[in-house]
């Protein structure tokens, strides 16, 4: 399947929720409910306006959008650390995981300390801990520097670790930053499959917020194009295993998307 | 269109493909272990330093441009140290002032400690106390002494009090400033992990603080020092014991300068031998655990 299921045209027209929802998890309860969803600072112009999007059990949604599209807001706001000016939300009661641009581990704990405070900070009993911090950080492939402190460990090591403490904080919802942005390209290829391998593992439901249209063709089933200033979803794309094996179909959304986003941005000069 | 866009990114590769991969990349990507070996230069160095500054003093003083008995040279000092070891002077007098300088050091602790944990966390006390709090460390702590003798006359009172003004003060600022200096993103992570009020203090702030703490520790132990010895020269007899300040002023009063050089280098040495031993490696243990010790000229 190499077609769209949404596309939709002017900056006025926003896709209802539902439409753009893979077959796959069309039945599954939804996660994230946003309506009308509007966030302004002050008395400024609206960063966020009249957002609506229906995320489901198990998805992996990519946010895509240019620098100043309001896409770290829509997070803190999911994750409950900021609260919206206008409309309404529905997210898990026991809030979301979170994964930042940098891995922001504590200095002073080494990696396997750090995965445990998550879980420390959850309830759960010391000898339970310990186990399963040293599972998590297998399930990520780093059982061989579970000692190291984070300056020991390479960029890609730590945002690892992160990712295994974010899971360490087990919540169905986990939010992602644009954790891979300053990573190297071979690094960030390979941090690709793993984000991959570890959601299909562990069936968490993923928000992936990125700049990146090619981390969001590998990595999302489902990729919402945001505007900027002020953001609201313009577009939505569904992305098939095809989009990510065959470099036709590949190149053809990539480019789609590509040019969806100059356009967005082009409105601004 | 004739814009361009990268090619797109595909899965490729077996689970093992990236296993081994990965496994490439993190040993390449990560130092190798630092070797630890014992490090020469750190002990020849400064002594070699010590050595320059004795011979040049002594050279200073062969030229016989002063009086002897005013401008010692080394060997005189030596003697005289001596000689003062000898009688039991000189050990009496280091006892006194050490003993003094950890009680008094660690009561400061004990009270700067809750106080400055308080004021940088309470913006209303922090507000209200905190010029006050730094005009303390600026107001030098002998200015306390007259008041100091009036109100507890010549007792260890005196000592103690002038101490904890000194002291305490340089704690509580080391404190807020460790604080103050915390990324707010650590918080933000302590929160988004769910940390309560307490929890964030004590897994959180009072971690990321422990390197300002710690220097705010270690000042505090130079002017406790510091004040001890100002008050040990000004307040002598009654009840008080005999300090090193008490010992280089009774070398005053005798006009000797032996004395009054020995006792200068001991309060010198006991100064070095505490930074040294005491707060020179809880420092460097503290900033190598968090990689902030590579490049520094430690």
């Amino acid at each position: 399947m190499t077609q769209l299921l949404s596309e939709h045209g002017g900056t006025g027209t926003v896709p209802s929720a539902d439409a753009g929802t893979g077959a796959e998890s069309a039945g599954r309860a939804p996660v994230v409910v946003l309506e009308n969803l509007g966030k302004s600072f002050g008395s400024g112009a609206p960063v966020l306006e009249d957002i609506n999007a229906t995320i489901r059990q198990g998805e992996f949604v990519a946010l895509l959008g240019a620098s100043g599209c309001g896409k770290s807001t829509l997070l803190n706001i999911i994750s409950g650390l900021d609260g919206p000016s206008s409309g309404a939300l529905e997210v898990p009661a026991d809030g979301a995981a979170f994964m930042f641009q940098d891995a922001s581990l504590f200095p002073w704990l080494t990696a396997r300390r750090n995965v445990e405070l998550a879980l420390k900070l959850r309830g759960v009993g010391r000898a339970e801990r310990k186990a399963r911090s040293v599972e998590l950080l297998e399930l990520v492939n780093l059982g061989h520097s579970m000692d190291k402190r984070p300056h020991e460990l390479s960029g890609g090591m730590r945002q690892r670790v992160a990712l295994a403490r974010s899971l360490a904080q087990d919540r169905p919802l986990l939010l992602m930053d644009e954790p891979f942005a300053a990573l190297d390209a071979i690094t960030r290829d390979l941090l690709h499959n793993e984000l991959e391998r570890v959601w299909k593992e562990t069936g968490r439901t993923i928000i992936f917020v990125t700049h990146n249209v090619r981390e969001a063709v590998r990595l999302g089933q489902r990729v919402l194009l945001l505007s900027s200033r002020p953001g609201r979803v313009v577009a939505e794309w569904n992305v098939s295993e095809e989009h990510r094996t065959d470099a036709g179909a590949a190149g053809a959304l990539t480019a789609d998307i590509t040019t969806r986003l100059r356009q967005e941005i082009r409105k601004h000069a | 269109m004739p814009e361009t866009v990268t090619s797109p990114m595909l899965k490729s590769g077996t689970e093992d493909d990236m296993r081994s991969l990965e496994a490439g990349l993190d040993s390449l990507q990560s130092d190798a272990v630092e070797r630890r070996r014992i490090d020469f230069s750190r002990v020849l160095l400064p002594l070699a330093a010590f050595i320059v500054l004795l011979l040049a003093w002594q050279f200073y003083v062969s030229l016989g441009l002063r009086r002897r008995d005013l401008v010692p040279g080394p060997l005189d000092v030596l003697g005289s140290l001596g000689a003062l070891w000898q009688a039991g002077t000189a050990q009496e007098a280091v006892w006194t002032s050490l003993q003094r300088g950890i009680i008094g050091f660690t009561v400061s602790i004990v009270v700067g400690t809750p106080i400055g944990l308080l004021l940088s966390q309470v913006r209303l006390l922090r507000r209200a106390f905190g010029p006050l709090i730094s005009g303390l460390q600026v107001l030098p702590s002998v200015a306390w002494v007259p008041a100091a003798i009036i109100w507890f006359g010549l007792t260890d009172a005196t000592v103690y009090f002038v101490m904890f003004m000194g002291a305490i003060p340089s704690i509580i600022n080391g404190l807020i400033a460790g604080v103050d200096q915390i990324p707010p993103q650590y918080r933000r992570v302590g929160q988004i992990l769910g940390a309560s009020r307490w929890e964030m203090a004590v897994n959180v702030v009072l971690p990321a603080a422990l390197p300002g703490y710690v220097g705010g520790l270690k000042q505090g132990w130079a002017f406790s020092w510091r004040s001890l010895m100002a008050a040990e020269i000004i307040a002598m007899g009654g009840s008080l014991g005999f300090g090193l300040g008490s010992l280089l002023e009774q070398g005053r009063q005798l006009s000797d300068m032996g004395i009054v050089m020995s006792a200068i280098l001991v309060i010198l040495f006991v100064g070095i031998a505490v930074e040294l031993v005491v707060f020179a490696p809880v420092e460097k243990r503290l900033l190598r655990g968090r990689g902030l010790l590579a490049g520094s000229t430690r």
